[in-house]
C-alpha cells in the first residue's frame, strides 16, 4: 500500500461500490414508481463518475460499457426515453454487470465479453437502433467538465434563492487564475462558503470559452457572476476569498436592497495595508492582486458541515439521517454524514481491548468481593460505576463494528432478478428496515445462507406464472426481505406469497428418503422443521438454481453457527416465511455462570426461560434410563448437563439441583439441571472453533474473573443432540464415561 | 546434551536450522524452533466435552483460548502425563496454534539437512506419519515431529 497510485485507486474501487449502491437505490426507487428528475440524476450520475474513475485509471472495459450505459440513462434524463418497467429491468442488468465490471477491474480479471455484448446490444436497440457514439477521444473531457460535482450544487444554492428582502445585494465577480487552480483551490467551496453568508445565484461566465479545439486545459477560462443578498457586510464576503487572494480577480459590488456605503475601512483591513492592492476607483470595486499566494488547504474555507451527534445509540442518529429519501444517499457531499474509514484491524483491535477490560473489570470485582469489602462501602460503588461506563463503551465499541444490512438486501436483489429471470417466473423483492445494523461479521457470514434462502423462496416458495393466476393472485410473485431489531436480537426475515409448504409432500419425500419412519404422525410444524433435514430437497426436478445438494440443513448450521435461530411458519396458499433472529454482535454476550460436575459453564442468558430449584416430587421417571419434570402440569424432559457433556454418571437424586428451562421459538424446550448457579454476568466470547474446532453443545469459550475458561453452552443444541439420560440404572454407553476415556468422532 | 563445539560449526553449514528437542513418553523429539511460540508451566485446563482422550482441554493463554493436548496420548506412547508438572510447548502449525504437554524440554540442536533421514515406512505403527525425519545426535535417535498431523485440522465442521 506504500504505492500511492494503488491507494488511489484503492479508495476509487471503495468508491465505486458506494457510487453502485446509490445507483442501485436510484433504480429501485424509479422501479416502485417513486422516482423523479433527480433520481434519474443520481442514477446518471453515479454511472457518469465511475466512467470518470475509470477513465483516470485506464480500466477500458469498464468505461466503454459505463459510456454507453451512461448515454441510455442520459436518454431518460433528457426525457426522450420513457423509464417503463421494461427499460428498468434492462438497466437493473447493466448495474449487475457493471459491478461485475468494477469488481473484475479491481481484482485485475478479464471481463467475460459474451455477458456484456447482448446486452449492449439491448441497449442499442432501446436507442432506436443508432449506436451510441462511443467516441473513445473525447471521453476524458467529458469526464473532466462534469465530474466536478457542482451542477449539483449550485442546483441546491439556486433553491436558496428565497432572497430576504431587506438584506443588501452584493454582486461578486470572481475570476479565478490558472494559479488558483494550480495551487489545488476549488471554486465550489468559495462559493459554498458565501451561500452561508445568503442567498446565493450564481451565473456563470464562459464567454472566454475557446472552441474546444483552442482549448489551453492548463489555463483558466471560467469565470462566475454571483449575486449574494446578506445582512454580512462587504469584509465578511471578501473574508471567503482569503485564501485565493493574489489568484483570482474579484469585484464585490453592492448593487441592491440596502444601500449603505460600502465600507471602506475594512478595505484597508483586507489589504492589510502591507502590498500594492490598488483599488479600481472607477468601477468602485476592488481588485486584489496580492502577490504572494497563500496556499492553503481551500476545505478550510468550506464551511465545516457540522457532524451528527455520537451517542452510543448509533441506530437513532444515523437512522433519522438516513430514512430520507434515498436521494440522500448521493446527495451532494454539502450534507453529509461525518464518517471516517477506519482499517477493520483497529476496530478489532479495540473490541479485543475492551473485552479484556470486562474481563479484568470482572477479576477486580472478585477480588474486592474476596477482600470481604461491604457492599455499601465507595470501594463497591465505584466498581459499580465502572462496571457501567464498561458496559457502555462496550456497546459503543460494539457499534462501531455494526453496519445497515443494506449491502446484504442489495445484493439479494440481484440475486432475485438473476433467479427470477432463469425459471421466468416475475418475481418482485420487496425490502424492509434497510438500515438495520448488525455486526459487520454476522452481514459478512450470512450472505451465502441468505442467498440459498432467496433462491429457494424465489424456485420453491413462489408458483408459475400461470398457477399463480389461476389462483387468482397476482401474476407477479413478491419476496419480502425484512430485517428488525426485537429485544436485543436482530430478525430477518424471508418470505413469499406462493403456495406455501406443501405438507403431505414434504412428508412423503421424508418418508421415502427413510429420513422419518413411515408410519409416523407430526405436527404441521414438526412437518415443516423437516425441511431442516440433511440431504432433503422437495424440487421434483433439480433445478439449476437450487437443489444442488445444499439444502436448509445447511443454513442452518451456518445461521448456528453464527448463535442464530431459523424458524418457518407456513400457511398453505398464502406462502412461507422464515425468520432468522441472531444475535447483535459476536463479542459478547449475558450468560448465567453455573457449575456442573466441578466444572464452570456459562449458559446464554437468552435462551433460558426461567430457573427453579428441583425437588424430587417433581420428577418423574418416563422411561427406563429417562425422567421429565412437572412445570405447572407440562411434563419437559429432563436432561442432565454433566452427563451429556461426559462429565459425570447420571446422578440418583436430583434434588438440590437447579434446572434451566430452555426454549426457542419453535417451542423445543428442556429443563437443563445444573448443581448451582454462580452468577449473571456479561461475558466476552471467545472462538473456540478457529482454535480447536467444533464441540457438540458448545458455542463458545470464555475467561472467567478467575482467568479460567470456561465453556459457553450452546443451549438448543445440547438439546438437539440430548440422550436424556438421567438414571444410573441404564447400561451406561460410551458417552457417559471419563472424558479423558473418551474415544469419538465427535468432530466429525 | 550437545557438544558446545559441535553447534557453530553445524550453523556455518547454510542448511542446518534449529529444533527444539524435547522427552515426551520417555522418548527424544524435536520441533523446528521457528514453529515454537513459547514454553511455559502447566495450567489447570478446562475439560473438552466429547474430545478425543489426547485433548487435555483449553488454558487462558493472555486472553486466547489454547488447547493442550498430551503429545503423549497422541502418539500413542501409552504413559500417563501428570498435568501439573509436566511442560507445555506452545506451537503454531499453519493458522492454528496449540499447546504441546511434553515430560521435559532438553535443547535447542541445529541440525543440517544432510543428517536428516527419512523415517523408515513401517505399516504397523502408525506413529510413522507423525515423523517427517530422524537423524541421530549423541547416539540417541531423536524424531522430527510432523506438526501438520500431529495436530488434527479443525476444517471436518459440520459444513
Amino acid at each position: 500500500m506504500s504505492d500511492p497510485m494503488a491507494e488511489i485507486r484503492a479508495s476509487f474501487f471503495i468508491e465505486c461500490e458506494e457510487l453502485l449502491e446509490a445507483l442501485q437505490d436510484g433504480l429501485q426507487t424509479m422501479y416502485d414508481g417513486e422516482g423523479d428528475g433527480e433520481t434519474v440524476n443520481i442514477v446518471f450520475r453515479a454511472v457518469h463518475s465511475i466512467k470518470g474513475g475509470a477513465g483516470a485509471f485506464g480500466l477500458d472495459g469498464l468505461v466503454s460499457f459505463a459510456h454507453r450505459f451512461e448515454t441510455a440513462l442520459d436518454e431518460v434524463r433528457g426525457g426522450r426515453l420513457d423509464a417503463d418497467a421494461n427499460v428498468l429491468k434492462l438497466f437493473f442488468t447493466c448495474n449487475d454487470i457493471l459491478g461485475d465490471l468494477v469488481r473484475e477491474s479491481r481484482d485485475g480479471v478479464e471481463h467475460d465479453q459474451s455477458r456484456i455484448d447482448p446486452v449492449l446490444a439491448e441497449l442499442d436497440a432501446l436507442l432506436g437502433g443508432t449506436p451510441a457514439e462511443a467516441d473513445e477521444p473525447d471521453e476524458p473531457i467529458e469526464f473532466e467538465v462534469t465530474s466536478l460535482d457542482f451542477d449539483l450544487d449550485l442546483g441546491a444554492a439556486e433553491t436558496d434563492e428565497t432572497e430576504d428582502a431587506g438584506d443588501p445585494v452584493w454582486a461578486v465577480k470572481f475570476q479565478p487564475s490558472a494559479m488558483l487552480y494550480a495551487n489545488g483551490n476549488e471554486p465550489l467551496f468559495l462559493f459554498r462558503a458565501l451561500r452561508d453568508l445568503g442567498a446565493l445565484t450564481v451565473t456563470c461566465l464562459d464567454n472566454d470559452l475557446p472552441p474546444l479545439a483552442d482549448l489551453d486545459c492548463e489555463h483558466a477560462h471560467i469565470g462566475w457572476d454571483m449575486r449574494l443578498a446578506t445582512s454580512e457586510d462587504r469584509a465578511a464576503i471578501a473574508e471567503a476569498f482569503d485564501f485565493v487572494e493574489g489568484l483570482c480577480t474579484l469585484d464585490i459590488d453592492q448593487i441592491g436592497g440596502d444601500l449603505a456605503i460600502p465600507d471602506l475601512p475594512d478595505l484597508s483591513d483586507l489589504s492589510d495595508g502591507s502590498d500594492d492592492a490598488p483599488l479600481d476607483a472607477a468601477a468602485g470595486t476592488e481588485v486584489v492582486t496580492r502577490a504572494e499566494p497563500e496556499p492553503a488547504p481551500a476545505a478550510e474555507v468550506a464551511p465545516a458541515p457540522t457532524p451528527p451527534p455520537v451517542s452510543p445509540k448509533l441506530e437513532d442518529a444515523v437512522a433519522p439521517a438516513k430514512d430520507k429519501p434515498s436521494v440522500a444517499s448521493a446527495a451532494p457531499p454539502s450534507t453529509p454524514r461525518a464518517t471516517v474509514r477506519v482499517d477493520l484491524d483497529r476496530i478489532d483491535r479495540l473490541v479485543n481491548l475492551v473485552g479484556e477490560i470486562v474481563i479484568n473489570q470482572a477479576m477486580l470485582s472478585q477480588s474486592v468481593e474476596a477482600a470481604g469489602i461491604p457492599p455499601n462501602s465507595p470501594v463497591r460503588t465505584g466498581l459499580e460505576e465502572f462496571q457501567q461506563l464498561t458496559r457502555d463503551i462496550q456497546e459503543s465499541v460494539m457499534m462501531i463494528r455494526a453496519q445497515p444490512v443494506k449491502s446484504l438486501f442489495q445484493r439479494m436483489s440481484r440475486i432475485v432478478r438473476e433467479a427470477s429471470a432463469d425459471i421466468g417466473k416475475d418475481v418482485r423483492l420487496r425490502t424492509e428496515g434497510e438500515n438495520t445494523e448488525v455486526d459487520k461479521t454476522v452481514i459478512e457470514r450470512l450472505a451465502d445462507p441468505l442467498t440459498h434462502m432467496i433462491r429457494n423462496a424465489v424456485d420453491h416458495g413462489l408458483e408459475q406464472n400461470a398457477v399463480r393466476e389461476s389462483a387468482g393472485k397476482q401474476r407477479e410473485g413478491t419476496v419480502y426481505l425484512t430485517a428488525l431489531h426485537r429485544s436485543g436480537r436482530v430478525v430477518i426475515e424471508v418470505a413469499d406469497d406462493g403456495a406455501g409448504i406443501n405438507r403431505p409432500k414434504v412428508l412423503k419425500k421424508a418418508i421415502e428418503k427413510e429420513l422419518v419412519p413411515a408410519d409416523s404422525q407430526l405436527t404441521d410444524g414438526e412437518i415443516d422443521n423437516l425441511l431442516f433435514l440433511p440431504g432433503f430437497s422437495t424440487a421434483d426436478e433439480i433445478s439449476n438454481l437450487s437443489g444442488r445438494g445444499v439444502g436448509m440443513d445447511v443454513v442452518r448450521s451456518s445461521i448456528q453457527a453464527l448463535g442464530g435461530r431459523i424458524s418457518i411458519q407456513s400457511e398453505p396458499g398464502k406462502g412461507t416465511t422464515f425468520s432468522i433472529s441472531l444475535p447483535l454482535t459476536l463479542a459478547v454476550l449475558d450468560g448465567m455462570v453455573v457449575r456442573v460436575a466441578g466444572e464452570t459453564l456459562v449458559v446464554p442468558l437468552n435462551a433460558i426461560f426461567e430457573t427453579l430449584a428441583v425437588t424430587q416430587d417433581d420428577l418423574r421417571a418416563f422411561g427406563p434410563s429417562t425422567h421429565v419434570i412437572n412445570i405447572r402440569d407440562s411434563f419437559v424432559p429432563l436432561i442432565d448437563l454433566g452427563a451429556e457433556l461426559g462429565y459425570r454418571r447420571p446422578l440418583d437424586d436430583y434434588s438440590g439441583g437447579v434446572v434451566l428451562l430452555i426454549g426457542q421459538e419453535d417451542g423445543l424446550s428442556a429443563a437443563v439441571v445444573v448443581d448451582a448457579i454462580e452468577d449473571q454476568r456479561q461475558v466476552v466470547i471467545k472462538g473456540l472453533q478457529e482454535s480447536y474446532g467444533r464441540v457438540p453443545g458448545i458455542a463458545a469459550a470464555t475467561i472467567l474473573g478467575d482467568g479460567q475458561i470456561a465453556l459457553i453452552l450452546d443451549p438448543i443444541d445440547l438439546i438437539a443432540q440430548a440422550s436424556g439420560l438421567t438414571k444410573v440404572s441404564a447400561p451406561a454407553p460410551a458417552q457417559i464415561a471419563k472424558p479423558k476415556d473418551v474415544v469419538n468422532g465427535a468432530r466429525s | 546434551m550437545t557438544d558446545p563445539d559441535k553447534t557453530p560449526d553445524k550453523s556455518t553449514d547454510g542448511s542446518a536450522r534449529e529444533y527444539l528437542s524435547f522427552l515426551v513418553g520417555g522418548q527424544d523429539y524435536c520441533v523446528d524452533i521457528m514453529q515454537v511460540r513459547e514454553i511455559r508451566g502447566g495450567a489447570k485446563a478446562t475439560t473438552l466435552p466429547h474430545s478425543p482422550s489426547y485433548m487435555i482441554g483449553v488454558i487462558n493463554l493472555r486472553g486466547t483460548v489454547l488447547p493442550i493436548m498430551d503429545l503423549a496420548g497422541r502418539l500413542e506412547l501409552g504413559a500417563e502425563t501428570d498435568t501439573e508438572r509436566n511442560v507445555i510447548i506452545v506451537v503454531a502449525t499453519g493458522e492454528r496454534v496449540v499447546g504441546l504437554m511434553v515430560d521435559a524440554v532438553s535443547d535447542i540442536l541445529a541440525i543440517s539437512e544432510g543428517d536428516l533421514q527419512p523415517p523408515p515406512d513401517l505399516p504397523a505403527d502408525q506413529q510413522r506419519s507423525f515423523v517427517s525425519a530422524l537423524t541421530i545426535m549423541e547416539n540417541r535417535m531423536i524424531r522430527v515431529l510432523d506438526l501438520g498431523a500431529v495436530v488434527p485440522h479443525s476444517d471436518e465442521e459440520a459444513a
